[in-house]
């Protein structure tokens, strides 16, 4: 796996214990995650999913490990995450749209500020993307005057601004009502096909089977099983995850 | 001059006080600047106050949100440091009455200086800063961690997320509060003739003494205090629907 030139992020034995190692959210996890890969991760709620792909960007800190992003290991304190985080865009359950901006301003502080972007170029590109999502008529909106779904729809193209040559994503779809799961999905199969990295934890079983170019099944802080989604969902190997399969599906 | 003749008793003895105590001498002149620098003191010890607040509870935060996820390093020790000297001022001057404090800073700390109006500024600033910290400390600790993951999933460092997404909306929601700040220190600095400051209450106790009439002077300078006070209140109250009509 060294030296392979489409890894964008490679994870070496990580984990990630609290109080003190009595609970041990990750406990020794290794992966690859390739350019214009769809990696899903699924497994039962507790059993480290979020700690994983919030480890990806430094939101948790590995208690050991490595996490080598486009080559750079990103657990050395020398390393400065804030620039590697530019390249890793995040969504969250919860969307953490900021409510005191408006979805354009939300879209275009960090492009502005961080990339020094000026106005026009971050609105104008803003606005592209917003059409992308059929959401243009909202961009003068405030979060709280959106839907669920367009917050979602936001959220993820709020990523987008920076450019990012992957997107994690915490269960997007967790918080919404049923009616808006679509919308949201909808989008993310978009960008799957448009080639973006994508890092998925979900419960969406469906989106996994069609999109995910391969599928991590976690439970108790390990990776159980690893495969492509036919194998996964047609012929799990484990008896962990033929009991998860049996449960969710 | 019949009319005058003709006034009830009490109301010609309520005339007769009222030129005593603010028309002979021109004595409301001790009501008058006497207003102007307790305004004067509490202005600036307002902003005093807030800045100061705002520095302690950025330490604080820092500290309380950070401590437990970073390695040790100068950093560190330097964000323990500056929590710890945060918590000292806190407790001091919290657990200390705010006279003695002033006291203090005007016959020992600055003993040397007689610039009174700016020992008052000093003295009820740094004790506002103390309570004002805690309200913006509040303020920041109200909003949801989600936001400042996003600010820091997007590359903000601690500071411009600070800055940028969290204090906005904390500040929000304690402007209310800060503005209440004033209210209580208008009346805070009637200690201030402790240290033979001439605000506005002090400005009535002289009249007090120089015409031994305590009715007139006491009564004006409480009215005054009543109706900044109601004044501030209404504002305050204006502002809270304002901002709640904003919520969008
Ligand atoms: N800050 C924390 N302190 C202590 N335990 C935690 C903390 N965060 C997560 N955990 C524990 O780590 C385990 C994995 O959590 P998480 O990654 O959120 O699971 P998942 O996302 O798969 O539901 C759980 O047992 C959880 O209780
Ligand atoms: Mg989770």
């Amino acid at each position: 796996m060294n030296g392979n030139s489409d890894v964008l992020i490679s994870v070496r034995n990580l984990k990630k214990y609290y109080n003190k190692g009595e609970i041990r959210a990750l406990d020794g996890i290794s992966a690859d995650i390739h350019k214009g890969e769809v990696v899903v991760i699924i497994g039962p709620s507790g059993s480290g999913k979020s700690t994983f792909l919030r480890s990806l960007n430094l939101l948790e800190r590995p208690t050991d490990g490595q996490i080598l992003f486009e080559g750079e290991d990103i657990t050395d304190s020398s390393v400065n995450i804030n620039k590697l985080r530019m390249k890793m865009g995040m969504v969250f359950q919860h969307f953490n749209l900021f409510p005191h901006l408006s979805v354009l301003d939300n879209m275009t502080l960090a492009p502005r500020k961080l990339l020094k972007m000026n106005k026009a170029d971050a609105e104008s590109k803003a606005m592209e993307l917003l059409r992308k999502v059929a959401l243009e008529d909202r961009a003068k909106a405030f979060p709280a005057q959106l839907s669920g779904g367009q917050k979602q729809r936001i959220a993820i193209v709020r990523a987008l601004c920076m450019s990012p040559d992957v997107l994690l994503f915490d269960e997007p779809t967790s918080a919404l009502d049923p009616e808006m799961v679509g919308e949201v999905l909808d989008v993310m199969k978009d960008l799957a096909n448009e080639g973006m990295t994508m890092v998925v934890v979900t419960h969406e079983m469906g989106f996994a089977k069609e999109v995910a170019t391969r599928v991590i099944f976690m439970d108790d802080g390990v990776m159980i099983e690893e495969a492509t989604p036919d194998q996964i969902f047609d012929n799990p190997q484990s008896d962990r995850l033929k009991t998860f399969l049996a449960k969710v599906l | 001059m019949t009319f005058l003749l003709s006034m009830p008793a009490w109301l010609q003895k309520l005339y007769d006080d009222f030129k005593l105590n603010f028309i002979d001498k021109d004595r409301y002149n001790y009501i008058f600047k006497g207003l102007g620098i307790t305004l004067e003191v509490t202005f600036f010890a307002v902003l005093l106050g807030i800045a100061l607040g705002m520095v302690i509870a950025i330490i604080r935060t820092t500290h309380d949100k950070n401590i437990s996820d970073m390695s040790m390093g100068p950093a560190k020790v330097i964000i323990k440091i500056l929590n710890l000297i945060a918590k000292l001022y806190l407790t001091v001057i919290r657990g200390t009455p705010v006279v003695v404090q002033l006291m203090i800073s005007y016959f020992i700390i600055f003993a040397s200086s007689n610039n009174k109006v700016m020992i008052a500024v000093l003295a009820f600033g740094i004790n506002s800063g103390a309570y004002v910290a805690e309200i913006i400390r509040s303020g920041i600790m109200s909003i949801d961690n989600g936001q400042f993951e996003a600010g820091r999933s997007l590359g903000f460092n601690y500071v411009q997320t600070m800055i940028l997404i969290i204090m906005p909306q904390a500040f929000k929601n304690i402007l209310p509060a800060l503005a209440n700040e004033f209210i209580v220190l208008i009346k805070e600095t009637s200690v201030s003739g402790y240290v033979g400051l001439q605000e506005l209450t002090k400005g009535g106790d002289i009249i007090r003494s120089q015409t031994y009439s305590a009715f007139m002077p006491l009564i004006a300078v409480a009215l005054i205090y009543l109706v900044i006070v109601i004044f501030f209140s209404k504002l305050i109250t204006l502002l809270e629907r304002r901002l709640r009509n904003n919520e969008r």
